[in-house]
């Protein structure tokens, strides 16, 4: 896997501010700058996320993926006044205590408060093949959710020429991939 | 899937997000069920017939008061603790205790130089039976309410949270309560009112962690 550290406080607060302008333009609607912030996000949590779990490398890409559902459906939770370090930090330590405690891990009780600049410290940008099957549990919603899900998503499709093909609106397209992500966390979270 | 896959799969769904989510969806649940509770207090309860004279004590604020700024306080923790990452800070904490600290440095006040005949009624008074359990009610549109905001939003600290929403809850439903309730001794408030604060903000504790999960 390609990572790279540094956490030298110039670089911890060079990619603070460049990711919080790339999410903050991702608030706003902004869908190329939105998707750059995430494969970065996605990097460091990969990176964040490794380290810690070196217990169960395989479980890393699968909370990488959970905890990037998690971000987005709660994005609006992050106000930009607010240090995104601190934000994503506290998400990606939520999600990474839950799925010890599900193991039944100890360590869940270890896991320190205070270490959230280093969210941003790793990156490591190959993804090892996650082992949930979220295309499996994507097939488990219902159509409304799943089809726009797979047109827009999956085969690359516009909003617009996924509901022509689906024959819905383009405003139930979008609130069926909008309700379809929420539901496809709760199938993650039930799953566990 | 590929993590590639889903990441193109949720910048799909990049539309924009709307602003102070967390402190809308709050208020917004508070001004939905605080009317509830007033509709309950006025039905099921009423207001003291007296209240034209009673609004000329100080001890009618005060029961008023000392509730709504724990209320205040637990609501502002809240709208933080629903954020991921947000610092409750010092300061609210504090004033979130304040007003249960300074009810009870009266109430002892008023206890140390009485006489144990009088002693029993400022603290049982004449309705300690039920004044708890009527807080607990008024408080349970608000607690509802909270809970199910608060389910929209992402709090890490789920007891926490939880026990937030409930001393919120509490502290509006002891307002709301003061309206009906005929009580005026200050033990009676330090011992009562704040048992049914605190026992909103436990039951949001215990409820937390079961109802919160994200």
């Amino acid at each position: 896997m390609k990572r790279t550290t540094s956490g030298s406080p110039q670089h911890l607060h060079d990619a603070e501010a460049a990711l919080h302008d790339l999410f903050v333009r991702g608030q706003a609607g902004d869908a190329v700058a939105y998707r750059a912030f995430l494969v970065q996000l996605g990097a460091h949590l990969r990176g964040f996320l490794g380290r810690r779990l070196f217990g169960w490398p395989d479980e890393v890409e699968d909370l990488v993926q959970e905890c990037l559902i998690a971000m987005h459906n709660q994005r609006h939770t992050y106000q930009s006044d607010q240090p995104l370090t601190a934000w994503v930090h506290a998400i990606a330590r939520y999600k990474m205590i839950d799925l010890l405690r599900a193991k039944g891990s100890r360590e869940a009780l270890h896991i320190p408060l205070d270490d959230e600049l280093e969210v941003f410290a790793d990156s490591a940008t190959e993804a090892s093949d996650a082992r949930r099957d979220l295309s499996g549990l994507l097939d488990t919603l219902p159509d409304r959710h799943r089809l726009p899900i797979v047109h827009v998503k999956l085969e690359g499709l516009s909003i617009a020429e996924a509901a022509e093909k689906t024959g819905m609106s383009e405003s139930a397209v979008k609130v069926g991939i909008h309700r379809g992500l929420k539901a496809l966390m709760q199938k993650i979270k039930d799953a566990r | 899937m590929k993590t590639d896959a889903l990441i193109a799969m949720l910048a799909a769904d990049a539309a924009p997000v709307p602003r102070q989510a967390a402190a809308r969806r709050l208020s917004l649940a508070l001004g939905l069920a605080v009317p509830l509770s007033l509709a309950l207090l006025l039905v099921g309860y009423g207001v003291r017939r007296d209240w034209a004279d009673a609004v000329q004590l100080p001890m009618f604020w005060l029961k008023l008061l000392f509730p709504l700024c724990i209320a205040l306080a637990a609501g502002v923790i809240l709208q933080r603790l629903a954020r991921p990452g947000v610092r409750i800070g010092r300061a609210w904490p504090l004033l979130l205790c304040l007003p249960v600290a300074l009810i009870w440095a009266l109430a002892a006040a008023v206890w140390m130089p009485a006489a144990a005949p009088e002693r029993a009624t400022m603290l049982w008074g004449i309705s300690w039976r039920i004044c708890a359990a009527s807080i607990l009610l008024m408080a349970a549109p608000v607690f509802v309410a909270a809970m199910v905001a608060l389910r929209s939003l992402a709090p890490t600290r789920p007891a926490l949270a939880g026990a937030a929403a409930g001393a919120l809850a509490g502290g509006v439903g002891a307002a709301v309560y003061a309206m009906h309730c005929m009580e005026l001794a200050a033990p009676f408030l330090a011992v009562w009112y704040v048992s049914g604060i605190a026992a909103t903000a436990l039951i949001g504790a215990v409820l937390g962690p079961r109802l919160l999960r994200w």
